[in-house]
């Protein structure tokens, strides 16, 4: 039975009492409390249900690496799953749930799992799926979806506030124990830019509960006596409950700051998500203690040693009365000390090796503790606790010596330094075979941008486990009990049974035994890369922290190989999972995007516009007047604007300004027509193809004065179009006297289009715009209602059209005149959607509709917009190779269906005969198809192969189980000879 | 001009900086070759030189700022900014150069207080500890590109996008928080 002890408790403080509940069930800690050691205070041993075979689990460990107590934190909004019961610090009113269990955590019917273990081997999913695809999505997702899993994500918005920040420094050390803390005083004496972040609340690591002298001093001393130093170095800052979570090309470093996590509530952000740009990053995170693999490893109350002693020491915790220690080291004989000095009971320690002769053993040993060497556990026994331990001798097959009765077990396989940031990107690994583990490699770093070394290591992730040995690699001096060499062991007993290996566990989060590791190797996995995909080992949130190594060893000893021929799976960040809102950081709700906004914004939202999305902008699709639909609110914009008069806010189209003596030049190179050529005062459209010819963008251009040019470009097209600019410019024609400003937001832009457009603008007043002073295709400055304007005579719906140029802090004022005006003359605003079906009903293209990457201009019918005369323009020579002059191109025609009906856009016509695939061949597809309430019928534009030979041809396209029938038509279906816009 | 309205019209927030759009501001586009006689000379009287790498010079409530190696941007009262620049053009003559009043479309904001660095840290991939008075960023603020400088004693100036002005004023605002403190 786990408990308080009635004092000690290096990180509590007693006097503060806080409240919570488990399950429903009221239970006490204290203030420094984890949530771990509070539960365990509160006897509650049992903590959850794994994730395959739902068997009882409870505590591992004290920290990071714990696989098994995760538990459902919060409520409703704030309901957050598989949390770290070891990672939370206790607060008051925290609210925590079990998860995998069901109907209670005492009785799963889940844990029937159990009992048909050898229906679940290794592979089980990959086994069972491969029956059918159908099986997959009707039977086995839905069962395995309820069955497996742990927690359940919250349904609501989370309420709270996530952030992220930017860092910079020369020295990031990762890990406030002994060696991160005077590697961090080292680099800051020295002057360095220092940022030392520490996971957890408390500085100093493991050593105030390890024991021994640095510098003379205890760890506690000698931790405040750092921690006083480096508070004085302004160049050093310390960072606590910030994980360093990985480390990523070119030594960035994300980390992860819970900075309310412990006081939720308190208005402060809940986590901080930072970027760290370092010059050089210490990894000083330390080591973790390895389980050891034995029958019933996994029942509660079997916990890694150094955990044992962590909440005995830190937090006042007794996890048994009877602690028995297991191990092959004598490291874990502190564990045992431990459980002696607070006065608990220890009735065996059992060691794997032979001949136990270590100062540790011999101080245990002392104190009329029995030590059994060269034994095992055979098994334990208890299932939803520990009651016991079956002892065998550790070369056998698990033939029972003796039973012990106890309520804990202390197992300790040695220690895995955490290598984690040194391997993220790249830094190579050594295979200790004398202290068995995994160290960092120094003559092959992590390397960055100029091929030195990008990360250092120091202390227990160096592969140094004791405190005379880390001190020592920081220039100081330690003493500490010495240790006798470790025996590795990786299966206990060494001869262990089937049955046995059955419930020895090696990952306890996803349930992954050595039988299982085991079987792999024997179908053949020889990589542990696959064996890890095939059995699961080390894929959970734990990321196998406690289990990889172990793993790897069964599935090296099965192969018959060595360790280091097997070698590690790869490390990825986060070393820790990190929430999601961190990632997310500010990009929520409003902020999800930037959301671009013209002057004239908050007019449309008044109107309660319906918009679509072009580009970051949200454009008015149309302006449904009450209890109209969308469509019938477009149809009533159209025909209002071919009657009366419409307007429309155009000022997302983009504008670009080119000036200077060789910019004709330019834009004949940038344009496929000549642009040199245009009159100052007149305006042309134009083409713009990529370097293969394709068409790119199109646009008016205006000629402003002898050396300087407006482009129009399409509004998703305006920063893609002025990169490209730049870009010849810069890397191509450098010697060209071009400058280019993007003005794109300079202006707000109005167009004003229809019949009575002129009336509209002589109601504003101002200007003269008669056909005679202002003609189609040209333009003109002046003011309009008394606003600064530039008029272009350019229409893209056919009509008598204005687009109205003004300075986009005056773009609402002058909205709301023309709006005002355009009263008396049946004016109302369009979207969208009558822009473009007006420009369908012209046969005018859409970029993005008529092109899609593969279409050149000529495919479009545009032809006289290529310049015959000019030598030569971006995608010339492309346009000029044999495919792109192939008489059988698809080419723009106009489609009208035999019935009036509208054409599904992107619908394909049917040819004769099936392809390779067994599909039906086809000869050509609908690039933009609309109602045309002008014409009241379907109208569409196509890709037909050679389409303009073909006129009057029927073509099929059939659209579900629907046939449309469509004749091919030239494309300008209104005003052929563009009479109206030119009045 | 009276018509002519800011993006957000002067909007502010107070959490633990002071974070403000600065109304209308003028400003103009210069791009020559900044070693030009006839740039140094059009300047003079208005007690501005051209800045050096990413400087910023102030004089009569002006700024001009290198924005690259062939532009400049000059910050002005919004009424005078077309004037300056047809004095510029005026000035240039034949000289290859472009000069063009973009007074509309960007927004000029102000963060102030003594923890404004803190506000920017979180949005801008800056090193702020290092960065100059008077020396002009141009970077990113979460995702969309501003630009900024310290103008004075627990002053930056920071500009972007007119059309992403409610964006940037709400990035600024949920940054600038009390509890939202990083030191």
């Amino acid at each position: 039975m786990s408990t308080r002890l009635a004092t000690g408790g290096r990180l509590i403080d007693r006097s503060k009492s806080l409240t919570f509940t488990f399950d429903g069930k009221p239970m006490r800690g204290f203030q420094g409390d984890t949530l771990a050691a509070a539960l365990l205070a509160g006897g509650q041993v049992l903590l959850g249900r794994s994730f395959k075979y739902h068997r009882p689990r409870g505590l591992l460990a004290s920290g990071a690496e714990e696989p098994n107590a995760l538990v459902n934190l919060g409520r409703n909004a704030r309901q957050e799953p598989d949390q770290r019961v070891t990672m939370t610090e206790l607060f008051d009113g925290l609210e925590a749930s079990s998860q995998n269990r069901w109907p209670s955590l005492a009785f799963d019917i889940g844990a029937i799992n159990d009992k048909l273990y050898k229906m679940f081997p290794a592979g089980f999913y990959y086994k069972t799926f491969m029956i059918s695809l159908g099986a997959w999505a009707k039977v086995f997702e839905p069962v395995i979806r309820r069955a497996a899993g742990l927690g359940n994500a919250a349904k609501e918005a989370d309420p709270d506030r996530y952030e992220q920040a930017y860092a910079f420094c020369d020295v990031l050390v990762a890990g406030g124990g002994v060696a991160g803390l005077a590697a961090a005083l080292s680099e800051g004496r020295a002057g360095k830019r220092v940022i030392l972040m520490e996971m957890t609340a408390h500085w100093g690591g493991r050593a105030p509960v390890d024991g021994g002298l640095i510098d003379g001093l205890s760890p506690d001393d000698w931790i405040a006596k750092t921690l006083a130093e480096l508070r004085t170095l302004p160049n050093v800052r310390l960072m606590e409950r910030t994980m360093v979570a990985g480390m990523h090309l070119h030594g960035s470093i994300i980390a992860y700051e819970r900075v309310a996590d412990h006081t939720p509530g308190d208005g402060r952000p809940r986590h901080r998500l930072w970027r760290v740009r370092p010059g050089i990053t210490i990894n000083a995170a330390g080591a973790t203690e390895r389980p050891l693999a034995f029958a019933g490893n996994d029942v509660p109350g079997v916990m890694l040693a150094s955990a044992v002693r962590d909440y005995i020491v830190n937090w006042a915790v007794s996890p048994g009365d009877r602690v028995v220690v297991v191990a092959n080291n004598d490291d874990a004989y502190r564990t045992a000390l431990a459980v002696l000095d607070a006065g608990l009971s220890v009735p065996a320690v059992i060691d794997a090796r032979d001949n136990v002769t270590g100062v540790l053993p011999m101080q245990v040993k002392a104190r009329g503790v029995r030590i059994l060497e060269g034994r095992g556990i055979a098994r334990v026994l208890g299932r939803t606790g520990v009651t016991g331990v079956a002892i065998c001798a550790q070369a056998g097959e698990g033939g029972v010596i003796e039973t012990l009765p106890c309520d804990c077990v202390a197992m300790s396989g040695g220690w895995s330094p955490n290598v984690h940031l040194w391997s993220h990107v790249g830094g190579k690994l050594s295979w200790d075979a004398d202290a068995a583990l995994f160290r960092p490699d120094a003559t092959r770093p992590p390397t960055g941008r100029d091929g030195g070394p990008i990360a250092a290591s120091v202390g227990a992730a160096n592969g140094l486990l004791t405190l005379d040995a880390i001190a020592a690699e920081a220039g100081m001096s330690a003493e500490v009990e010495p240790e006798a060499p470790l025996a590795p062991v990786w299966i206990m007993p060494a001869g262990a049974t089937q049955a046995l290996r059955y419930k020895s566990f090696l990952d306890f989060q996803n349930d992954v035994k050595v039988s299982d590791v085991e079987l792999a190797a024997r179908e053949g996995y020889t990589s542990v890369e696959h064996t890890k995909r095939y059995t699961t080992l080390g894929m959970a949130s734990d990321q196998g922290k406690s289990s990889n190594i172990n793993g790897l060893a069964i599935l090296s000893d099965a192969l018959g190989q060595t360790i280091p021929e097997t070698g590690t799976t790869t490390f990825r960040p986060p070393y820790n999972p990190i929430s999601f809102g961190a990632m997310a950081g500010e990009a929520r709700g409003e902020l999800f995007q930037p959301r671009r906004r013209t002057a004239m914004q908050d007019w449309h939202e008044a109107q309660h516009y319906h918009w679509e999305p072009v580009g970051f902008w949200r454009r008015p699709y149309c302006y449904p007047k009450a209890g109209e639909s969308h469509r019938d609110a477009v149809n009533r914009e159209i025909v209002n604007t071919r009657t009366n008069v419409g307007v429309l806010d155009a000022s997302t189209l983009g504008k670009i300004l080119v000036k200077g003596p060789d910019a004709g030049k330019f834009l004949d190179m940038m344009y496929t027509n000549m642009m040199s050529t245009l009159p100052v005062g007149k305006c042309r459209y134009g083409l713009m193809c990529n370097e293969n010819g394709f068409l790119s963008d199109d646009g008016v251009v205006v000629r402003l004065s002898e050396d300087s040019w407006l482009c129009h470009t399409t509004s998703g097209g305006a920063d893609r179009i002025h990169a490209h600019m730049e870009d010849w410019l810069q890397c191509e024609w450098w010697d060209w006297k071009v400058w280019t400003a993007n003005l794109t937001e300079q202006y707000a832009q109005i167009a004003v289009v229809g019949p009575k457009a002129r009336k509209v603008l002589e109601a504003l007043g101002g200007m003269d715009v008669s056909k005679a002073a202002l003609p189609f295709m040209g333009w003109a400055e002046g003011t309009l209602a008394g606003l600064p304007v530039r008029v272009y005579r350019i229409s893209f719906s056919g009509e008598l059209s204005y687009e109205i140029a003004v300075p986009a802090n005056m773009g609402a004022a002058l909205w709301d005149k023309v709006i005002a005006a355009g009263k008396a003359f049946g004016m109302m605003p369009y979207g969208t959607e009558a822009l473009h079906v007006m420009r369908a009903e012209k046969g005018f293209i859409m970029i993005g509709d008529e092109t899609d990457g593969t279409v050149i201009p000529q495919d479009l019918g545009l032809g006289w917009a290529i310049s015959k005369k000019k030598a030569d323009y971006i995608g010339k020579r492309a346009q000029q190779r044999s495919f792109m002059v192939a008489p059988d191109r698809w080419q723009l025609v106009g489609l009208e269906t035999l019935d009036g009906s509208v054409l599904p856009d992107g619908a394909y016509a049917t040819a004769e005969g099936f392809n390779a695939n067994g599909q039906r061949n086809t000869q050509g597809r609908v690039t933009s198809s609309y109602y045309s309430p002008t014409l009241k019928k379907g109208i569409a534009m196509g890709l037909v192969p050679n389409g303009p030979a073909r006129m009057g041809e029927v073509l099929e396209f059939p659209a579900g189980d629907k046939l449309f029938r469509a004749r091919i038509v030239d494309p300008c279906f209104y005003d052929k000879e563009g009479e109206k816009s030119d009045v | 001009m009276s018509e002519a309205v800011s993006a957000l019209k002067g909007e502010s927030h107070t959490g633990f900086a002071t974070v403000a759009e600065a109304g209308l501001t003028g400003m103009v586009t210069i791009r020559a070759d900044l070693g030009s006689k006839t740039l140094a000379d059009a300047l003079g009287p208005m007690g501005l030189s051209v800045p050096g790498l990413r400087g910023v010079v102030a004089a009569d409530g002006r700024s001009l700022a290198w924005m690259s190696p062939d532009e400049l941007m000059l910050f002005c009262g919004y009424d005078e900014a077309p004037k300056i620049a047809a004095d510029l053009t005026a000035a240039f003559g034949g000289e290859h150069s472009l000069v063009v009043n973009v007074s509309d479309m960007r927004s000029l904001f102000v963060v102030s207080g003594a923890k404004g660095d803190e506000v920017l840290m979180k949005l801008c991939p800056v090193d702020m500890a290092t960065l100059p008075q008077m020396e002009m960023r141009r970077t990113r603020a979460a995702q969309t590109g501003v630009a900024f400088w310290r103008s004075g004693p627990g002053e930056i100036r920071l500009i972007c996008f007119r059309s992403v002005a409610g964006y940037m004023m709400g990035l600024l605002e949920v940054s600038s928080r009390r509890g939202g403190e990083i030191f």
